[in-house]
C-alpha cells in the first residue's frame, strides 16, 4: 500500500515541508528537504522519531542554581520523558565546562547528558 | 571612568559580539573598541535559549544558545577586545570627541560609577524585548502568575524556579512555543496557546517539536476574554475572534490554571537611540538604515534585534558583522562618499518593510542583501522587484509567513544597469 506523509521539517528553523513517500511502511523517497538532514529527518520521522531533548540540572557551589544540558546525540521520542526523569535528580559540582559529560547512557538510550553552558565555581 | 576609544558596542549579545570581532578583522585594533553590556555576563539572551537549533547557517551544526554565544564570547577573548559589564547605558550623544566630532556614550557601572566613553562611531546592538501585559489591553485582574514567556524561560533556565504549573499561553511567537514545551517536560501541564491572528507568529517547526509532539493545542483567532483570581491566576478564559479580531460572544471557554504566558511579540529596545535624534521606522520599531546598516546619524550603526526582530540569531551575527565592518570602515576613512541621491527603497503590497531602506551606489558592494517581513500568510505567491516602477524580476516563493523574514539579493551590475535609477520596490504578487 503505498502511503503520503507531509511533514514540516524540525532539522532547523528553515521548516522545509517535506513529502514522504511510503510503500508497504518502507520509505521510497523523500522530498522537497533542502539538505540530507531534512532526508534523515523524514525517514526517521515515519519509522522511529527522535528528538535532542535539553534541560537544565542543578549545581552545587556555581554561580547559578542550574546549568543548561543536552542528550548528546537525539533520543527517540518515546524516551524523553525517561531521560527528563533521570536528569531531575542529578546534581552536578561547578565548575562546570561546555562539553562536560554529566551522564553516560542516559535512560538507556545510549546517549550521554552533556553540558552546554558553563558555570565557574563561586 | 572615563575613556576614548574608536567603536562603542552597545551591547553584548548575539549582536554585538559578531559586530566586534568584524571590526577587528576589518583593522581596528581591538584596544580601541568598547563592548559595553548590562547584564553579569556576555551572550545576551542567548544565555536562556537552552534549546537546540542554533548555528546551522553559521557553523554547520546545531547548537542550543549557549554553545552558540560561547563560539562568539571565545572570538572576543582571543582578540582581548575590552568589554565592561554590569554597564547600563543610559546616554549617546553626539559632539563627544576634542574637536566636536564622534559621540559621548554615558553608562552606569556599580563599580566605576559614571562611565563616559568617546568614540568615532557606536554600534547600537541592544536587541529587543518583549510586549508586556500593559502593552496588550487584556481585561481582567491582575494577579500573580502573569509572566512573559522570556521572563519564565529566564526563571526556569538560568534560576531553576518554576513560574508554575497549569499554564495557559496567549500568542504563538517562538519563544511562547519553547515555553510551553519547556514547562511540559519540568513536569506543568500547558492547556492551551492562544493566538488573536489566524496564523502562527512562530516558525512552523516549533508548533510540531514544541506543541504537536506534546498534544498541546493551538487555537489560533482566539484571545484571552478574562483572568480571574484576585492573588494568583485562577483561570483564563478565551474566546474566538472574528475578522475584525473582536471575540465572538458564545465562543467563551475557561480554563482552570496558575499562570498565563505571553508571547505577543518584540519590540526593538530604541530608547537611546530615539533620544539620540536616530530616525525611526515606524513598522520595525528600529532605526532607518542605508545599505551600510548606518542610521541617520553619521557613524552610528544599528544591528540585530534593536535594528528589526530576527527569526534566527544566524541572520543576526551576519548582519552585526556586516555593520561591525562598516563601523571600521567608517572609522578607518575607508567609507565611500554618500551618492547625492541614494535609492530608496519602498515596501508594498504584503512587504511590510525593507532593511536597508536605501542604497548609495557609490557605497554598495557587488551584492546587497534586502531583509523584509511579509504582513499575511501567502502560498504559490512571489516576490517582485520593481526598479523604477517596471518589473526587474520575480521571485517565486512556495510559502510566505510572517513569522519568517524573508531576503532578496540586489546585484550592484543591475542596479548600475539602469539609468538614473531612484526607486526599488519590493512587493508581494499571488499566482
Amino acid at each position: 500500500m503505498k502511503e503520503i506523509r507531509n511533514l514540516t521539517c524540525i532539522r532547523c528553523p528553515m521548516g522545509c515541508q517535506l513529502t514522504v513517500t511510503l510503500q508497504d511502511g518502507a520509505v521510497q523517497s523523500v522530498t522537497g528537504n533542502t539538505c540530507p538532514r531534512g532526508a534523515e529527518y523524514g525517514r526517521n520521522e515515519v519509522t522511529h522519531p527522535v528528538r535532542t531533548v535539553t534541560s537544565t540540572v542543578r549545581v552545587e557551589g556555581g554561580e547559578r542554581p542550574v546549568v543548561a544540558v543536552k542528550t548528546k546525540t537525539e533520543v527517540p521520542k518515546e524516551k524523553i520523558f525517561d531521560v527528563m526523569q533521570a536528569l531531575n535528580g542529578l546534581y552536578v559540582k561547578a565548575p562546570v565546562e561546555i562539553g562536560d559529560v554529566l551522564l553516560e547512557d542516559i535512560a538507556g538510550t545510549g546517549s550521554s547528558l552533556v553540558a552546554t553552558a558553563e558555570d565557574a565555581a563561586c | 571612568m572615563e575613556k576614548t576609544v574608536k567603536i562603542a558596542v552597545i551591547g553584548g549579545g548575539p549582536a554585538g559580539l559578531a559586530a566586534a570581532e568584524s571590526a577587528v578583522e576589518q583593522g581596528i585594533r581591538p584596544d580601541d573598541i568598547l563592548i559595553l553590556e548590562r547584564a553579569d555576563k556576555l551572550g545576551g539572551i542567548l544565555n536562556q535559549c537552552i534549546h537546540n537549533g542554533f548555528g546551522l547557517h553559521t557553523f554547520r551544526e546545531e547548537l542550543t544558545g549557549p554553545e552558540y554565544a560561547d563560539r562568539f564570547i571565545r572570538k572576543v577573548r582571543e582578540h582581548q577586545i575590552p568589554y565592561l559589564l554590569k554597564a547600563m547605558v543610559i546616554d549617546i550623544s553626539p559632539a563627544g570627541m576634542p574637536g566636536g566630532t564622534g559621540l559621548t556614550v554615558t553608562a552606569m557601572n556599580a563599580e566605576e560609577g559614571l562611565v563616559r566613553v568617546h568614540a568615532k562611531a557606536v554600534i547600537l546592538a541592544m536587541g529587543c524585548r518583549e510586549r508586556p501585559r500593559g502593552a496588550l489591553n487584556l481585561p481582567g485582574y491582575r494577579p500573580a502568575g502573569i509572566y512573559t514567556a522570556g521572563t519564565a524561560q529566564r526563571f526556569v533556565n538560568l534560576e531553576g524556579r518554576m513560574p508554575g504549573h497549569e499554564v495557559v499561553i496567549l500568542g504563538s511567537g517562538d519563544i511562547g512555543l519553547i515555553m510551553a514545551r519547556r514547562l511540559t517536560l519540568e513536569g506543568a501541564r500547558v492547556r492551551v496557546v492562544a493566538e488573536l491572528m489566524p496564523y502562527s507568529g512562530g516558525l512552523e517547526r516549533n508548533i510540531v517539536q514544541c506543541l504537536d509532539d506534546y498534544g498541546i493545542p493551538l487555537k489560533l483567532s482566539h484571545t484571552v476574554v478574562d483572568i480571574k483570581g484576585r492573588k494568583r491566576v485562577e483561570s483564563v478564559t478565551i474566546a474566538e475572534v472574528g475578522p475584525d479580531r473582536r471575540p465572538i460572544p458564545g465562543t467563551e471557554e475557561e480554563y482552570t490554571c496558575d499562570t498565563l504566558l505571553l508571547s505577543c511579540g518584540l519590540i526593538p529596545e530604541n530608547e537611546l537611540s530615539s533620544a539620540l535624534g536616530v530616525q525611526m521606522n515606524g513598522v520595525t520599531k528600529g532605526p532607518v538604515v542605508n545599505e551600510s546598516l548606518e542610521t541617520s546619524v553619521p557613524g552610528v550603526f544599528a544591528c540585530g534585534n534593536v535594528l528589526h526582530v530576527h527569526d534566527l540569531v544566524d541572520y543576526v551575527s551576519e548582519e552585526a558583522a556586516q555593520a561591525g565592518a562598516n563601523a571600521a570602515r567608517f572609522v578607518l576613512g575607508e567609507i565611500a562618499e554618500d551618492s547625492a541621491a541614494p535609492v530608496t527603497i519602498t515596501a508594498q503590497d504584503g512587504v511590510r518593510y525593507t532593511v536597508p531602506s536605501s542604497i548609495s551606489l557609490n557605497r554598495m558592494e557587488d551584492r546587497q542583501l534586502i531583509r523584509f517581513r511579509v504582513g499575511n500568510e501567502y502560498r504559490n505567491a512571489g516576490i517582485r522587484i520593481e526598479f523604477d516602477g517596471k518589473e526587474f524580476r520575480t521571485l517565486k516563493k512556495n510559502i510566505l509567513a510572517p513569522g519568517s523574514m524573508e531576503q532578496v539579493i540586489l546585484q550592484k551590475k543591475d542596479l548600475e544597469g539602469i539609468k538614473g535609477l531612484k526607486n526599488i520596490t519590493l512587493r508581494v504578487v499571488q499566482y
